[in-house]
């Protein structure tokens, strides 16, 4: 497999720095953003990132509100949420509002790894059927 | 709280005496103060109305007997009369108007005579031999000298007969004879006889030195005739009087002057005769009276006690609602904190572990194979690991205790939860030499309540009893039934025969935070969170223990009766909503 690009969305700096470079260290290709706002910011800006891993608790835009926004805008793009909850409400909400998956803080960063390659998967598979589906297209256009 | 125990019953005891006292006295006062008047006023009218009643009757047999004696002086005058100017010898003429008074009057008059000035009887008429009798020494002769009519008092005279004697001086020119009648005593005392009150009133005549005029069967005491005698009289007027007698009883006199002669009409009546009635009518007033007391005394006794019963029963219920509102509100509060501080703990936590993960990174990717101590390094980071997980755990409890996971209320069985529960942890149990018995009662009602936290009270409960029963086996009951003591509730009992709780921790087992497992094996968390499930679920949860025989855990959960017309009323709202 390619190497995964991620985007992590947290506003604790200090999780957020670590966990980069531990991911960086994995040969993932990371960046890191502080606030629901700027992740949109950086998904505008940069094609190449396949999957989100959104914290839920944020000052300002909060995750639920993020990954809604990036569910409107990039509807391809897979979100994992990241949750310091034990409840698995926001979770379950998460999910129903089409992320692909949820973590607990702390999570183990294997764990994290397997949740991101899954995503990714998943979203290179339909990338792969749109493309499939427009060649054919141009191809049926052809005849 | 045992010190407040005996402080309410104090309060309870002396609420009971206040009532009491306030119900003795609010009623015994209208009570004695309205019988006391109503027999006091009763006895006083009744009273005056027998006084009343004895004293026209008295009156009117006095002037009846007066009537009777001055006709018959009145006869006796006219004789009188007629012989001043008699033209017969004195015998035809007593002879003729003797005849003549009899067929007039009967039997009353006797006899008449005619006495000269010396007291020599010189003509009489009557049935016996008195002719040429002497009676200058009689008492009556000497008074009737003296006036110009006399009526004798009743005496036995010559004849040995008690009767009395009207006498009229006739005066001549030179001299005078006294013409006399005997009035039959027999008939007289018919007179005073016939007066009869109730069983034992009856009257007599006495004169002024207090001897009996007439037939009476009563015996008198002559200190008591004396009394009556000297008694101040008018004309006509009664005198009302109470006597005692020697022997202790008590009686009524009514006495009355005559006009014509100074003699006494005397009534007498035993008081307990005279006043029977009222007697009667007193003595069923004190029986009412007493009927009164003592059902007062039954109310002001009995009364207070089931009142403050009933108090007491409320207090008691609202203190356990206090007791409960409190408790549930210490693990609101609780559940809060624990909240937030779980949250703020989260996050360090995770950057701590994120960072001893870091630096095990650095180290495999570093030079440091040959460094001694790289073993300790990985040891500390495993360390840092492990009990950055336990934190988690430990806060992800607290934030479960604050909000329960799944409330969605549905219709539940309980019997399938616990079913369920047990199979879940039966292997666990098998591994600890444990067995899982069931006794769950068929038909028990579906109840509306989150299945998700029944299953987590039902499951903390018998992982605390593996827990408890871990190192030496035992045997675990767990009972579904209708409850027999709280009404439409069900009751589930968990119960081992295990170690059992010590006294001095049976309190604090609800407690959040409380636990004696080893640090890091329990929170303390599991009891209270179960605890507020059944609060919310409006049951009870109570714990009865005993060291080295077990432990029973009972939960009570109200159910509510479904009845037709409920499921009716469902029907309709869901087609409503559909």
């Amino acid at each position: 497999m390619e190497d995964a690009k991620l985007l992590l969305v947290d506003d604790e700096k200090g999780f957020l720095d670590t966990i980069t470079k531990r991911l960086e260290k994995r040969k993932l290709k990371v960046w890191a953003v502080y606030s629901g706002e700027d992740a949109l910011k950086e998904l505008k800006n940069n094609t190449a990132i396949e999957v989100v891993v959104l914290d839920v608790k944020m000052p300002g835009m909060d995750g639920i509100e993020t990954l809604v926004e990036i569910k409107k805008r990039f509807p391809l793009m897979e979100v994992i949420m990241l949750t310091g909850h034990a409840t698995v409400e926001t979770a379950i909400d998460g999910m129903k509002l089409g992320a692909f998956d949820y973590l607990m803080k702390p999570c183990d960063i294997d764990t994290l790894i397997s949740k991101v390659k899954e995503a990714i998967e998943k979203k290179r598979q339909h990338d792969e059927k749109i493309m499939e589906a427009r060649i054919k297209e141009i191809s049926d256009r052809m005849v | 709280m045992e010190q407040s125990l005996t402080d309410r019953k104090a309060f309870y005891q002396i609420l009971v005496r206040k009532i009491t006292i306030l119900i003795l006295v609010v009623s015994f006062f209208p009570l004695i103060l309205t019988t006391g008047l109503l027999v006091y006023r009763f006895h006083i009218t009744y009273t005056d109305k027998i006084q009343a009643h004895i004293s026209e009757l008295v009156q009117k047999h006095t002037q009846n007997i007066d009537t009777f004696l001055s006709e018959k002086l009145g006869n006796i005058q006219y004789l009188s009369k007629l012989f001043t100017h008699n033209q017969h010898g004195p015998d035809a003429f007593l002879e003729k108007h003797l005849a003549l008074l009899k067929d007039e009057y009967g039997d009353v008059f006797t006899d008449l005579g005619l006495i000269n000035e010396k007291g020599i009887q010189f003509a009489y008429k009557g049935p016996f031999n008195l002719e040429f009798a002497d009676y200058s020494d009689a008492q009556w002769f000497i008074e009737a000298v003296k006036k110009p009519f006399y009526i004798s008092d009743v005496f036995a005279g010559l004849r040995g007969h008690p009767h009395f004697i009207i006498a009229v001086k006739i005066p001549s020119a030179e001299s005078y004879n006294i013409i006399r009648a005997t009035i039959n005593f027999g008939a007289f005392n018919s007179l005073v006889e016939s007066i009869h009150i109730g069983k034992t009133g009856i009257a007599f005549i006495i004169n002024k030195k207090g001897h009996l005029q007439t037939q009476t069967r009563v015996e008198f005491e002559q200190s008591i005739i004396t009394s009556i005698v000297g008694q101040n009289y008018k004309d006509y007027e009664t005198i009302f009087s109470k006597k005692k007698e020697s022997s202790g009883k008590r009686f009524l006199c009514v006495s009355s002057t005559l006009k014509n002669i100074e003699w006494l009409m005397v009534f007498r009546q035993d008081i307990n005769d005279a006043f029977s009635e009222l007697w009667k009518t007193q003595i069923l007033t004190l029986v009412i009276f007493i009927l009164g007391c003592i059902a007062i005394l039954l109310v002001a006794f009995l009364l207070p006690k089931n009142i403050v019963k009933l108090i007491s029963k409320a207090d008691t219920k609202s203190e356990s609602m206090n007791k409960q509102v409190v408790e549930s509100g210490k693990l609101a509060t609780i559940g809060e904190l624990a909240a937030g501080i779980a949250h703020e703990i989260n996050n360090p936590v995770a950057i701590m572990v994120e960072e001893a993960g870091w630096i095990g990174d650095l180290l495999e990717e570093e030079d440091l194979k040959e460094c001694e101590n790289l073993n300790e390094f990985t040891r500390a980071l495993e360390q840092i690991n492990t009990q950055g997980r336990r934190c988690k755990e430990i806060t992800h409890k607290l934030l479960s205790f604050a909000r329960k996971t799944d409330t969605t209320v549905n219709d539940v069985q309980i019997n399938e939860v616990i079913t369920e529960m047990v199979s879940l942890t039966d292997k666990m149990a098998m591994y600890n030499n444990i067995t899982i018995e069931t006794d769950l009662h068929e038909g028990i009602p579906y109840i509306r309540i989150s299945p998700s936290e029944l299953q987590q009270v039902i499951l903390n409960l018998i992982n605390n009893a593996i827990d408890a029963m871990e190192r030496t086996g035992g045997k675990i009951k767990i009972e579904t039934k209708p409850s027999a003591i709280e009404k439409d509730n069900l009751v589930i009992a968990v119960e081992d025969n295990g170690p059992g709780i010590p006294k001095d921790n049976l309190g604090r087992i609800f407690d959040p935070f409380f636990t004696t497992k080893a640090v890091g094996k329990g929170t303390g968390l599991g009891l209270s969170i179960c605890y507020g499930i059944i609060q919310k679920m409006g049951g009870k949860i109570d714990v009865h223990s005993q060291v080295g025989v077990g432990t029973k855990f009972r939960i009570w959960i109200p159910f509510q009766k479904v009845t037709d017309e409920n499921i009716e009323n469902e029907d309709n709202k869901t087609i409503k909503e559909s």
